[in-house]
């Protein structure tokens, strides 16, 4: 077969975006198609269509939305695109859905480097493979420099939800047992041990990660004991449980020592005047189950690799005021509240 | 965590809470005040209160910079921020105290204000040096733990000849504001002794703090951070009182030397001069309780380079900040606590501050209704 030549040369990935790139002309046809369709490539981009269409089976669906503006975009065991999968695989996941299509939607900087958009999309295709999703449609924009941080991302995602299963955060019943799936705080660290300004020596990597393989795990092992899961992403930990206690009209007790955190992470959480408690996890599942099928999930967490570190962290208790408190090692209680504003260092 | 674990070993504070309960003279009570928000903070979130006897109560002291800046030092900031080509560098708990008028900093920088978060005075010499032609303030508070890194800076932008860098500054002294207090008894604020702080300490030593024993007969115990410090602190501040004892004691001598820290301190006496007076929420003025520039670091004082007017301005009338500050009054006593003032509304830098008391109480213990 004779090739057709295109008259077209290579994207150089030494360069950088341009305002051409977002224009909807030939230098932004080029740019999806050499950058994000060649990372993500999959039956129904190759389309090249506006939509894509596709079939979701028997069951129920599942859908999500979520917006990526981490800085700085590489981080010790991630990097923005890997995240943007990652977490709205998650969203789904934390419903018992298997996450199956996602769209990607990016809003790029001017003048932001093309080999580092190249990375991010590999990073975006090798994540979506792995976690068997496939990133069907997306969109890209570009912004004047200054009206953006180098590159957010939005991606959007479907499930499918077998009939049966109805988890949900309004379900925590006084006597539930509360597990984390691992320790806390790694991947909030490890951003912050990059950020400018705050740069400190410190081996800890993100645990960004799909979850939804632990998550078959254990809706096969606690069926309609599990009450509901979640990802404790921004706000840590005690964000997470502050809202399922509003939800549910419940109080949780934490118990100080059975929360499993990194020495590393808690030293830097230390040196920060950071609580771990607050700190975002991106590979993390909090989960609420009936007493009587704790251990049974708990042993199925384990199980798997991403909860080889599980950890049975409480229980759910009646309080009226809705309020999370944790007993500490000296055997005090205090409560654990929601992060007022942004976690800070302190000044001294 | 090496040197960190054994300070929160649980065992051992139920050891030393069970040697406080049997130390707990019945006939008597114990007020003690951890001056510094530090204390405070590791009180709360270890819920140390509750190992106490019912007879020993903890006193949260003024020991927070943020908490006890006054409101007019703050309208200051946010003047010199307005003025053009200005970029005011500031620690990011400074951002939310409210200022006159419902201003804030972040209110100032959302209205297009240079106004940034720096995590030390370092990164606003780099900011100076990166922008020469930006003039870059650096907002400097805090005790005396915070004082050596500004004059530091100080000394690095005459030895880098940067001519676009100054400091506004409010740094100020603890044994001043433990004077203060002291001196107050027009309240009726009886404190029987207090937990001084380590990392003060580690740049002054003990030896300020011989007036609280000499003068006013009071212990003071300086002690460490972690939670076991500070039962250790109030141990031997217990065993002090009860052998009718006012001595000034260190717990912390794995870092505080008698003497604190030589070299910062003569870095201090080389940039900083006392002021007269200076304003302190809920203290009112104190004689010879800050520090400003010496003449002949003028050039980098904001406040003269700028000739900045100084400005008084009042707190919000039901705000109990000052009372709470001065340990007249706890945090449930002010009717704004928990209801127009929570930590995402302050009304008053108690609120604001992470390790103030009213964020302390409400964040780690509002359920314990006998603080009410």
């Amino acid at each position: 077969m004779a090739t057709v030549k295109t008259y077209r040369r290579k994207l150089d990935l030494s360069g950088r975006v341009d305002l051409s790139h977002g224009a909807g002309g030939r230098a932004m046809a080029q740019l999806i198609a050499e950058i994000f369709h060649s990372a993500l490539d999959n039956e129904w981009l190759r389309r090249g269509d506006d939509q894509s269409v596709f079939e979701i089976g028997a069951g129920r669906l599942a859908m999500t939305t979520d917006a990526f503006v981490v800085s700085p975009l590489f981080f010790p065991g991630g990097d923005i695109g890997s995240l943007a999968i990652h977490g709205t695989v998650n969203d789904l996941a934390m419903s018992g859905a298997r996450p199956l299509y996602l769209t990607a939607s990016f809003i790029i900087e001017e003048g932001f480097p093309l080999a580092d958009l190249a990375r991010i999309a590999q990073s975006m295709g090798a994540a979506a493979r792995d976690a068997g999703v496939f990133v069907i449609a997306g969109d890209t924009k570009v912004v004047e420099r200054g009206k953006a941080d180098g590159v957010f991302i939005t991606t959007a995602g479907v499930g499918r939800l077998p009939h049966g299963l109805e988890l949900s955060g309004d379900k925590a019943r006084p006597g539930d047992a509360v597990l984390i799936s691992g320790s806390i705080g790694d991947h909030g660290v490890a951003v912050m041990s990059k950020r400018e300004n705050l740069e400190f020596d410190c081996e800890i990597l993100s645990d960004s990660a799909a979850l939804h393989g632990l998550v078959e795990g254990m809706t096969a092992a606690a069926g309609a004991s599990l009450r509901l899961m979640r990802d404790p992403t921004r706000g840590g930990l005690a964000a997470t449980l502050n809202e399922i206690a509003q939800q549910s009209g419940v109080g949780f007790r934490l118990e100080e020592e059975a929360i499993p955190v990194k020495p590393e992470v808690a030293a830097a959480c230390e040196l920060l005047g950071l609580d771990p408690l607050n700190v975002a996890n991106e590979g993390k599942l909090v989960a609420v189950v009936a007493p009587e099928a704790a251990k049974a999930l708990l042993d199925a967490m384990r199980a798997h690799p991403l909860g080889r570190d599980a950890a049975i962290i409480g229980a759910v208790v009646a309080n009226e005021r809705r309020f999370v408190q944790l007993k500490s090692s000296f055997g005090g209680s205090r409560i654990v509240d929601w992060l007022a504003g942004e976690q800070l260092p302190r000044i001294c | 965590m090496k040197y960190v674990d054994e300070f929160r070993d649980g065992r051992l504070a139920r050891g030393v809470a069970e040697t406080l309960h049997r130390l707990a003279r019945p006939d008597r009570t114990y007020r003690l005040m951890e001056f510094c928000g530090g204390h405070t903070h590791a009180i709360s979130r270890y819920g140390l209160e509750d190992l106490l006897p019912s007879n020993m109560r903890m006193i949260h002291g003024p020991g927070c910079p943020v908490c006890v800046l006054p409101v007019g030092r703050i309208d200051m900031a946010i003047e010199l921020a307005r003025r053009p080509k200005v970029t005011l560098c500031t620690y990011a708990d400074l951002m939310r105290v409210p200022a006159s008028g419902g201003a804030s900093l972040m209110k100032a920088k959302a209205d297009g204000a240079d106004i940034r978060m720096v995590y030390s005075t370092l990164d606003a010499i780099r900011i100076a040096e990166a922008e020469p032609d930006r003039e870059v303030i650096f907002f400097a508070i805090g005790f005396e733990t915070t004082t050596p890194p500004t004059a530091l800076a100080i000394k690095l932008a005459i030895k880098n000849r940067l001519t676009n860098f100054s400091v506004f500054c409010n740094h100020v002294l603890t044994p001043a504001a433990m004077r203060a207090i002291l001196g107050n008894r027009a309240e009726g604020v009886e404190i029987d002794g207090f937990v001084g702080p380590s990392h003060v300490s580690a740049v002054i030593g003990l030896q300020p703090y011989r007036f609280v024993a000499a003068q006013f007969g009071k212990p003071v115990v300086v002690a460490g951070f972690e939670p076991l410090d500070v039962l250790q602190a109030v141990v031997m501040l217990v065993r002090q009182l009860n052998e009718g004892r006012g001595e000034i004691e260190n717990q912390y001598g794995r870092a505080v030397a008698a003497e604190g820290n030589l070299l910062a301190q003569a870095e201090m006496r080389e940039i900083f001069e006392l002021r007269e007076s200076f304003e302190w929420r809920g203290l009112g003025e104190v004689a010879d309780s800050a520090l400003r520039l010496r003449d002949a670091y003028a050039a980098f004082d904001a406040e003269r380079r700028f000739a900045l007017a100084a400005h008084r301005a009042k707190d919000n009338p039901a705000c109990e900040c000052g009372a709470i500050l001065r340990g007249a009054k706890r945090p449930h006593d002010c009717r704004l606590f928990g209801t127009v003032c929570t930590p995402e509304t302050p009304m008053g830098s108690c609120m604001v501050s992470s390790e103030g008391a009213c964020a302390a109480q409400w964040t780690y213990r509002r359920f314990d209704e006998r603080a009410a």
